[in-house]
């Protein structure tokens, strides 16, 4: 295999895995939100499963989890899925896993906002969802992007969990050619492009940061 | 018509009875002080009064509009989306200001009255620019809350509150949070609206200044009104064992 086709091949799965990143980031980070919302709810018993559901995902290996969404509805139910299912449950599978960090992150992010503003905000006259929407998420946002941008760095990485289900993301490419070659040098590639990819998006935080610094 | 009314408030924190059997009616353009120790229950006054808190039993009139009525010692307020129009009655101004952070100057004054009063940005502006100069604030339209001292911070609510136009405004130690030399500010620009026969209920210990500033004074104690009436009554001839007592504590400081 001649080094232009090895980096093709990279390149192709990391575009996979720039999808499975993208898309967990899309799907989980507002279900986080509504985690969160049930886990700071009055009622009990929704407080409680939300709980739960945290303490599972985050108490238990995401590879296994993964394993869990994919084969648990033919095991568990005889369902025979469509092909495509397998990088549908890559997505349930992150997206469900990486809400339940975010929902932590959000809940200490809305439990540090001051009651003065809820107050200062229903006197004059906001609603509780303008209160919510104006005037306490912007200020949560600002005090979480910090932990954020770590669980985004920790997703690049976790993508490479997706060759659990043999999706062809970068990792299982690269490892596909190793075999294949006998040779360190898909790997070295692989390491790079992911560090790259790290470096990118930590700017791009960064930067998200940086854009919110004109108040404290 | 009383602006604000008040009758035999009750209100408890568990097993601690902070608020018993309290009255206030306050007129229109009435400027009324309320002093009284640490713990008496000003602050729970005043935050029933703007509904932040529930009275267990009472009744609340703003205007002449009923928003809990006492049902066999039970206060039973107005079902949630009815009361949310008599929150325009009042306006409050908080001890540690509770400015929003993430907007600026301006954007603290007119954002409530593009969101709740539905103002048009250019009404909103005008507003703000008009009160912001009364404030002695409008170099300051761009700035955000924390570039500015406490004193500035607290004008720029008050504002904010102003700009909400409504019936009646409390304060709850508006200087409280503030360097001594910085509650002459504030003090002069409550005096101003005063002057303006804005009706205002303020909790205070600066004392020569709730003399001065109001038509009636409240003296407060462990929940329950001890002495009220004229200010140079209830704060240089006080009758009530208690008030002495108080007043005297502050002659000493
Ligand atoms: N949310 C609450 N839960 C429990 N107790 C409370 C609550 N708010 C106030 N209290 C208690 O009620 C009593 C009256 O408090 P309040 O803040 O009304 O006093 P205050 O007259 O404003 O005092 P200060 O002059 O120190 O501001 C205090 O004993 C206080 O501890
Ligand atoms: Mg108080």
């Amino acid at each position: 295999m001649s080094f232009a086709t090895m980096l093709k091949e990279l390149l192709t799965g990391l575009a996979t895995s720039f999808g499975i990143f993208a898309l967990t980031l899309l799907f989980s980070l507002p279900l986080g939100l509504v985690v969160a919302f049930g886990r700071m709810s009055k009622n009990k018993i929704i407080s409680a499963i939300t709980q739960v559901y945290i303490s599972i995902m985050r108490g238990t290996p995401l590879m296994l989890q993964l394993l869990v969404v994919f084969y648990g509805p033919y095991y568990m139910f005889g369902i025979s899925l469509h092909p495509t299912y397998r990088f549908i449950s890559v997505i349930i599978g992150f997206s469900l896993n990486y809400a339940a960090y975010f929902a932590e992150i959000y809940r200490g992010g809305i439990e540090s906002i001051p009651k003065g503003q809820y107050e200062a905000a229903q006197v004059l006259c906001y609603t509780k969802s303008q209160c919510f929407g104006k005037i306490i998420l912007p200020q949560v946002i600002k005090r979480i992007t910090p932990a954020v941008t770590n669980e985004v760095i920790t997703l690049i990485k976790d993508t490479s969990l997706a060759f659990t289900l043999s999706i062809p993301e970068m990792f299982t490419n690269a490892k596909a050619i190793a075999a294949a070659e006998k040779s360190m040098v898909a790997f070295v590639a692989a390491g790079i492009f992911y560090y790259i990819f790290n470096l990118v998006v930590a700017t791009v935080m960064r930067k998200i940061e940086k854009s919110m610094e004109y108040y404290n | 018509m009383s602006v604000f009314e008040i009758k035999n408030a009750r209100k408890s924190f568990g097993d601690l009875e902070v608020l018993k059997d309290i009255s206030v009616s306050v007129e229109k353009g009435e400027i009324v002080s309320i002093i009284g120790p640490s713990g008496s229950g000003k602050s729970t006054f005043l935050r029933c009064a703007t509904m932040l808190e529930r009275l267990d039993g009472g009744t609340l009139t703003y205007s002449g509009h009923t928003v809990a009525e006492d049902k066999d010692g039970k206060a039973v307020y107005l079902k949630n989306n009815e009361l949310r129009k008599y929150y325009s009655e009042f306006g409050l101004v908080f001890q540690n200001f509770n400015l929003f952070p993430h907007y600026n100057v301006m954007k603290n004054i007119t954002d409530p009255l593009l969101t709740s009063k539905k103002a048009t940005p250019k009404e909103a502006e005008e507003i703000g620019k008009k009160l912001l100069e009364k404030m002695g604030l409008s170099d300051k339209a761009d700035y955000y809350p924390c570039q500015l001292s406490g004193g500035q911070q607290q004008r720029v609510s008050i504002a904010r509150a102003l700009a909400m136009n409504s019936n009646i405004l409390f304060f709850d130690e508006p200087t409280s949070a503030l360097d001594p030399e910085l509650t002459g500010d504030i003090l002069r620009v409550i005096k101003s609206l005063a002057a303006e026969k804005m009706t205002m209920v303020i909790v205070t210990h600066e004392i020569e200044f709730a003399r001065s500033v109001s038509d009636r004074v409240i003296f407060m104690s462990d929940g329950v009104i001890v002495e009220e009436g004229a200010p140079d009554d209830v704060i240089l001839n006080p009758k009530n064992e208690r008030t002495k007592a108080f007043l005297k504590k502050f002659e000493e400081i």
